[in-house]
This record gives C-alpha cells, sequence and structure tokens, in this order.
C-alpha cells in the first residue's frame, strides 16, 4: 500500500472536505482516515490516503492538490507518509 | 498511527522555520579516467560525469515533491583532480576546470567541487599544476569549487602550501575584482580535509571512496532557533535536550531523503552529514540561535561557550537518527551567508579573532569573511597557519575561505548574490608575519599524532 498523508490548513469556508474528497474520488485515491479540528476559525485537516490506485502519479497529485486548495484559497499538502514515520517514530 | 498534531509540527519546521535538505550531493570517481591525453582525458570524464549524474536533479525534484521538503541544492563531487589528471601532459588545468564546468551546467547542478589538492604532507606534479591554475580555473569558470589541503594531524602543516595559498588567493581576487572578488567564494584552504563533505566550496571525493556515492547535508538552524525559544531562560540541561531532540528530527528527515535518493538513483548511500548551515534568509541564522540562547549578538563574551553547546548537541541528537554519519557535522559559522552573524560585524560585536576562536569548537573555520583588498598575501598566509594549527593540535577539520575584496576597504558592503549571501568588509589586524611565512618547510605533527 502507498500511503500519503494530506493537510489541509487555512481559513474555515463550507466546501473543504467535499472539494478534497471528490477530487480525490476523481482519481481513485482511497480515504483511510481522516482527522480534523478548527481553531480560531482556522481549518486543519489530516488524511491518510491510500494511493495503490491512483491514476496519476504521486507528483501529479501533489501538484493537482495545490492547485485545488490556490482555488479556494487554502493550502493544501500531499506527502509520503514517510516523512512523518521516520520524524517522529524511532 | 501518524496524528494530526505531528503532521502539523513537520510541515510547520518546513514551512515556518526553513527545514530543508540543504543539499544532495553525488560523489563520482574519476580514477578511471587518467590519461596522459588532454582530449582522451576530457571526453572520458564528461561522458561519466554527465551520464552519472544525468538522474540526479529530477530525482532531488521529485523527491522534493514527494515529501514535501525543500531540496536547496543538487551538486556533483569528483575525486580530486590534481590526483585524476596526474597523468596528463600539460602544464595547467584550467582547460579540466572548464570541462567541469560544462558538464555541471549539462546536468543542472549548481556547484561542482573537487579542483583540489591534497597537499598536506608535500607536493607532486600534478598538485604543484592543480594550485597554480586555481586563480585562471576560478574565475573562467562559473560552478567549479576549488579547494587545497595544507595540513593534517598526522603530518603537520606544510608551509611551502600555506605561504603559496596566500598568493593563490590574492591572485583569485585580482582575476574576479569585476565581481567584487567572488572567485574567492568558490575556494578553500582545509587542515584535515574530509573525504565525504557534501558541502561546497570543499566537497571532493576522497580516494578511499568508492566509484560513486549519495551524501546528504540537512540543515535546520531556523527550527532549532525556534525549538530554543520555547526553552528561553531554562537551564543548561534544557537546553542541550532540546538542541538534541531536535537535531533528530532534522537528521532523520535527511536519512529518509538520503536513502530514497541512492535507491531511486541506484547508488549506494554514504554519509548524512549533520550540520547546521545557514542562509541569509531571516530566521535560518546561526547568530540568531546563539542569541535565543542568551547573549545580544554573536561574538559577545559567552560565543564561544554557547557555540560548543549547539555543536556537540545537534551531533549527540543527529548521531542516532543515522547510522552513517560523516562529512564536517557541525554548525557552520559563515559571516556573509548569515543574517545574524552580518549584522554582529556591523555592530561591532564581531571581530575576525572572535571568529578565530569560534572555529576551535564549531564545525569548520573562518567562512565567507570578507577582508580588505588591500591585505597581503603574507597576512592572508598567517591567518591560513593560524586557523591550520587550530586543527591540526585539536584534531578537527578547520578551513579558511577569506575574500579579499580588490577595491573595498573596512566597513564598505559587498554582495555575492544567491546563498553566498553578502557581508561587511572586516578588519584584519596589521602587523606583519612575512618572515614567519617566508620560512618555508614543514610544521611537524603534534606529539599526540602518535596514537598508535
Amino acid at each position: 500500500m502507498l500511503k500519503g498523508i494530506v493537510t489541509v490548513l487555512g481559513k474555515d469556508k463550507i466546501g473543504i472536505i467535499a472539494k478534497v474528497c471528490t477530487y480525490l474520488a476523481e482519481h481513485q485515491v482511497n480515504i483511510l482516515d481522516i482527522s480534523q479540528t478548527i481553531v480560531q476559525g482556522y481549518f486543519n485537516m489530516m488524511m491518510i490516503v491510500d494511493l495503490s490506485g491512483a491514476n496519476k502519479t504521486f507528483e501529479a497529485l501533489v501538484e493537482d492538490l495545490r492547485q485545488v486548495g490556490q482555488s479556494i484559497g487554502v493550502e493544501i499538502k500531499l506527502q509520503h507518509e514517510d516523512i512523518f514515520n521516520i520524524m517522529h517514530r524511532i | 498511527m501518524i496524528s494530526l498534531v505531528e503532521a502539523q509540527e513537520t510541515n510547520k519546521m518546513i514551512r515556518e522555520m526553513n527545514l530543508d535538505v540543504r543539499t544532495i550531493t553525488m560523489g563520482i570517481s574519476l580514477m578511471d579516467c587518467a590519461h596522459s591525453d588532454l582530449r582522451v582525458f576530457s571526453r572520458k570524464v564528461y561522458d561519466k560525469i554527465t551520464k552519472t549524474a544525468e538522474k540526479l536533479v529530477k530525482t532531488g525534484e521529485d523527491l522534493e515533491k514527494q515529501f514535501g521538503v525543500p531540496i536547496v541544492n543538487k551538486r556533483i563531487s569528483v575525486t580530486p583532480i590534481s590526483i585524476a589528471a596526474g597523468g596528463l601532459k600539460t602544464d595547467t588545468y584550467v582547460p579540466v576546470a572548464e570541462l567541469l564546468d560544462k558538464a555541471a551546467k549539462e546536468v543542472g547542478v549548481n556547484f561542482i567541487g573537487g579542483f583540489s589538492a591534497l597537499v598536506h604532507k608535500g607536493f607532486t606534479k600534478g598538485d604543484r599544476i592543480l594550485i597554480d591554475s586555481i586563480p585562471e580555473a576560478l574565475s573562467v569558470t562559473e560552478r567549479v569549487c576549488a579547494s587545497v589541503n595544507v595540513g593534517s594531524s598526522r603530518s603537520g602543516i606544510n608551509m611551502d602550501a600555506v605561504k603559496l595559498m596566500g598568493d593563490i588567493i590574492v591572485q583569485t581576487a585580482e582575476r574576479t575584482r569585476d565581481r567584487d572578488s567572488i572567485g574567492c567564494a568558490k575556494l578553500v584552504v582545509f587542515c584535515n580535509s574530509v573525504e565525504d563533505n557534501p558541502f561546497m566550496a570543499g566537497a571532493y571525493h576522497g580516494v578511499g571512496e568508492q566509484e560513486c556515492v549519495i551524501n546528504v547535508g540537512v540543515s535546520g538552524p531556523g527550527v532549532v532557533k525556534r525549538a530554543l525559544e520555547e526553552v528561553r531562560g531554562r537551564e543548561f540541561e534544557v537546553l542541550c535536550e532540546t538542541i538534541k531532540r531536535t537535531a533528530f528530527k532534522i537528521t532523520r528527515v535527511g536519512q529518509l531523503v538520503a536513502q530514497e535518493a541512492s535507491k531511486r538513483l541506484g547508488v549506494p548511500f554514504g554519509i548524512i552529514d549533520l550540520s547546521l548551515a545557514p542562509t541569509p534568509e531571516i530566521g535560518d541564522s546561526i547568530a540568531e540561535i546563539l542569541q535565543v540562547m542568551g547573549l545580544e549578538h554573536a561574538g559577545a563574551p559567552g560565543t564561544t561557550a554557547a557555540l560548543a553547546i549547539l555543536n556537540d548537541n545537534v551531533k549527540k541528537g543527529g548521531i542516532m537518527a543515522s547510522s552513517y554519519v560523516g562529512g564536517l557535522s557541525g554548525a557552520f559559522i559563515p559571516v556573509s551567508e548569515d543574517h545574524g552573524m552580518i549584522e554582529a560585524v556591523q555592530r561591532g560585536a564581531l571581530t575576525l579573532e572572535k571568529l578565530e576562536a569560534m572555529t576551535c569548537v564549531c564545525s569548520v573555520g573562518l567562512d565567507m569573511i570578507a577582508i580588505p583588498g588591500t591585505t597581503s598575501k603574507e597576512t592572508i598566509s598567517g591567518i591560513i597557519a593560524d586557523e591550520a594549527a587550530i586543527g591540526m593540535v585539536n584534531n578537527k577539520t578547520t578551513a579558511v575561505r577569506l575574500i579579499p575584496v580588490i577595491g573595498k576597504e573596512v566597513g564598505d558592503m559587498v554582495e555575492f548574490g544567491g546563498l553566498l549571501g553578502y557581508a561587511p568588509v572586516m578588519a584584519v589586524n596589521s602587523f606583519g608575519c612575512g618572515s614567519f611565512i617566508g620560512r618555508g618547510g614543514r610544521i611537524p605533527a603534534p606529539v599526540h599524532s602518535f596514537k598508535n
């Protein structure tokens, strides 16, 4: 399984999750876990996703999601899960 | 399972604290390119570099995307040219430097290191030719970096080389006087230089290294600074613990990138250099870390102790994060590349003499320091000798990267551009050392070199 972490950060508004999820569904990316908080009007979300079946390359998905974020005024990052595992788990 | 807090912490380090992988350096051996005919040698070298490093930049960019962490530089280091080109029937290696420059441009790396000679015990014919070629080589090329190792704890200091390098630095400054003597920013004089250092200008692919290798230099002064801001005013144990924990996390990222790069390029992983290397950006400065530790400016009393703490704990934290730690591993204290250091010089807090003291406890030495263009070659040799002596006696690497800026005086500003930054010209002690440097010969190794 090729796992990635999607993080979303920005001012809260209606439809952020919908946008991200729609994009992921369209590209055959399965969502395994979602956690989300809103602190002082700022929207924070992290998704763990399975990219094994994705119909685009990792790099292309990274770029697309960045643009999706731009279009709705939030920052969306997709990163390989390894960077978090290696930094926070011994 | 990764938590939201952890994901946020990592991304905050990258976004707000300038966490980055400073450099991926591919070391390439040129041993098998040796030949006596320049044309054949050139073809072999060019082919080998461009073929081996073909995918280096692309792979770096892919990894950057995949992990979401910036990889600032992609570079190449090669076998010291004085060795690789030793068989050439020629009296100048300038064409070799031009060739390296061309190869670097072809594969898209910003620097190529290894226009180097190791002369700590004496010169070979190739070493002489290389050193004599440095001023012209650095003025006609853009991306080539040169280094010369003039001393070691085992063999002492080659004072003939020290004397010669004073002259070479002045010549290099003269030849690039139209560009603020920038040639000197690409030239380092070492004592105890290391073979696997991924940081320019001192990187070269040592003779003890394998055919091709990936070395990674990690950095994150901004991350350390922010972590220390959280523990302001606390006792030294807390300070040290905080640096260690942060260094560990930073180094793990480097380890990940290094392993992945090595896998994708099919090239063995060499070492992680767990240095803290500043950039001219605000918030990415070693001097600012020293300030957060409690000093008004870098250079104030206490600076050497603070730097010693920083350096030691970076090593302690980083060493568990990777099994192969090498290179220089420690804090770099360049002047021009560090916003806080520049300010400290401008405010009169930091002098050349204090910097020299700081080099006893940091990763390298007198680095990227602009001095008046009128500084004599003997004085430069004197400074090199002092720095080499510190390295030799203390069994550590020391280096000198001084830039005598032709036409500039103390207090003038010099602009080098990009990561090389900008610097105020610093005052140099003007009392003579000509008779000392003029002696020539070799300083014998200190007594503790006889360890066996």
